[in-house]
């Protein structure tokens, strides 16, 4: 599944890394708990569904190697954020929807678990 | 190869720096990505650690041709019974904290399952030293 049918599906917008639009992601992990993102161990590209929206949401996912963040509920990403984003390569999306449904869609879709 | 970073305890803003720069060191230096990753996780924890818990700490990274040791010194509150603290759950972490999300108890014993030797030595009303080393090859 590409960036791009993953935003379609959701409402989504991509509000950073608009040049990797058609890159695949193959899992996806949902939390709002950053030492549980931590945890995961996979070489897999994943992205992470979120309601935490911080400077430490983007530094999480850049220890954690993950290049593709989704923020649920409304939630609005900061220009610090994005800066931070834009120097790891990463892709920042936003959309209106909760976490449950938006989980609930993508993994309709066919967008495997992490675990 | 030595580098030095200070934290500033309570600056969320700036927490995940050093890891982010020792990051970008072991990458240049060719270091294999899975190491990369566990020492880099374990690492950030701990400056959260830092930032979350203590007044201001010291980072210390060392990077040898086999492996990397890294010592966080901070003074702090300390850490009363480590034992406690490594238990998954137990974290006495502010709501602030847990703002980030942060502060559910997982920072101690993750920093274990991603380093190599992990070694935690604290004294109350002083504060904590963490030393963390990984080596690059099994």
């Amino acid at each position: 599944m590409t960036i791009q049918d993953i935003v379609t599906h959701i409402s989504g917008v991509i509000v950073e890394g608009e040049k990797h639009r058609i890159d695949p992601v193959e899992c996806a992990f949902a939390s709002d708990l950053m030492s549980d993102v931590l945890t995961i161990n996979t070489t897999k590209r994943i992205m992470l569904i979120t309601g935490l929206a911080n400077t430490q949401t983007i530094r999480t996912c850049e220890m954690s190697e993950i290049k593709v963040i989704l923020f649920v509920r409304g939630k609005k990403v900061s220009d610090e954020m994005k800066e931070l984003a834009e120097e790891n390569e990463m892709v920042l999306i936003e959309t209106p929807l909760s976490m449950y449904r938006t989980s609930g869609v993508l993994f309709n879709l066919g967008l495997s678990p992490v675990y | 190869m030595n580098f030095k970073f200070i934290v500033e305890g309570g600056d969320f803003t700036n927490a995940g720096t050093a890891s982010s720069h020792i990051k970008k060191m072991m990458k240049q230096l060719g270091v294999d990505s899975s190491i990369i990753k566990r020492t880099v996780v374990a690492l950030y924890e701990a400056e959260v650690n830092i930032v979350a818990h203590a007044y201001k700490g010291e980072i210390e990274v060392d990077i040898e041709e086999d492996k990397i040791y890294i010592k966080l010194e901070d003074e702090g509150p300390g850490i009363p019974d480590i034992t406690q603290a490594m238990q998954k759950g137990f974290s006495t972490a502010s709501p602030k904290v847990r703002e980030m999300g942060f502060g559910a108890g997982m920072g101690l014993p993750n920093m274990k399952a991603n380093a190599d030797i992990l070694n935690v030595n604290s004294v109350v009303d002083k504060g904590t030293i963490v030393e963390i080393t990984n080596f690059f090859k099994a």
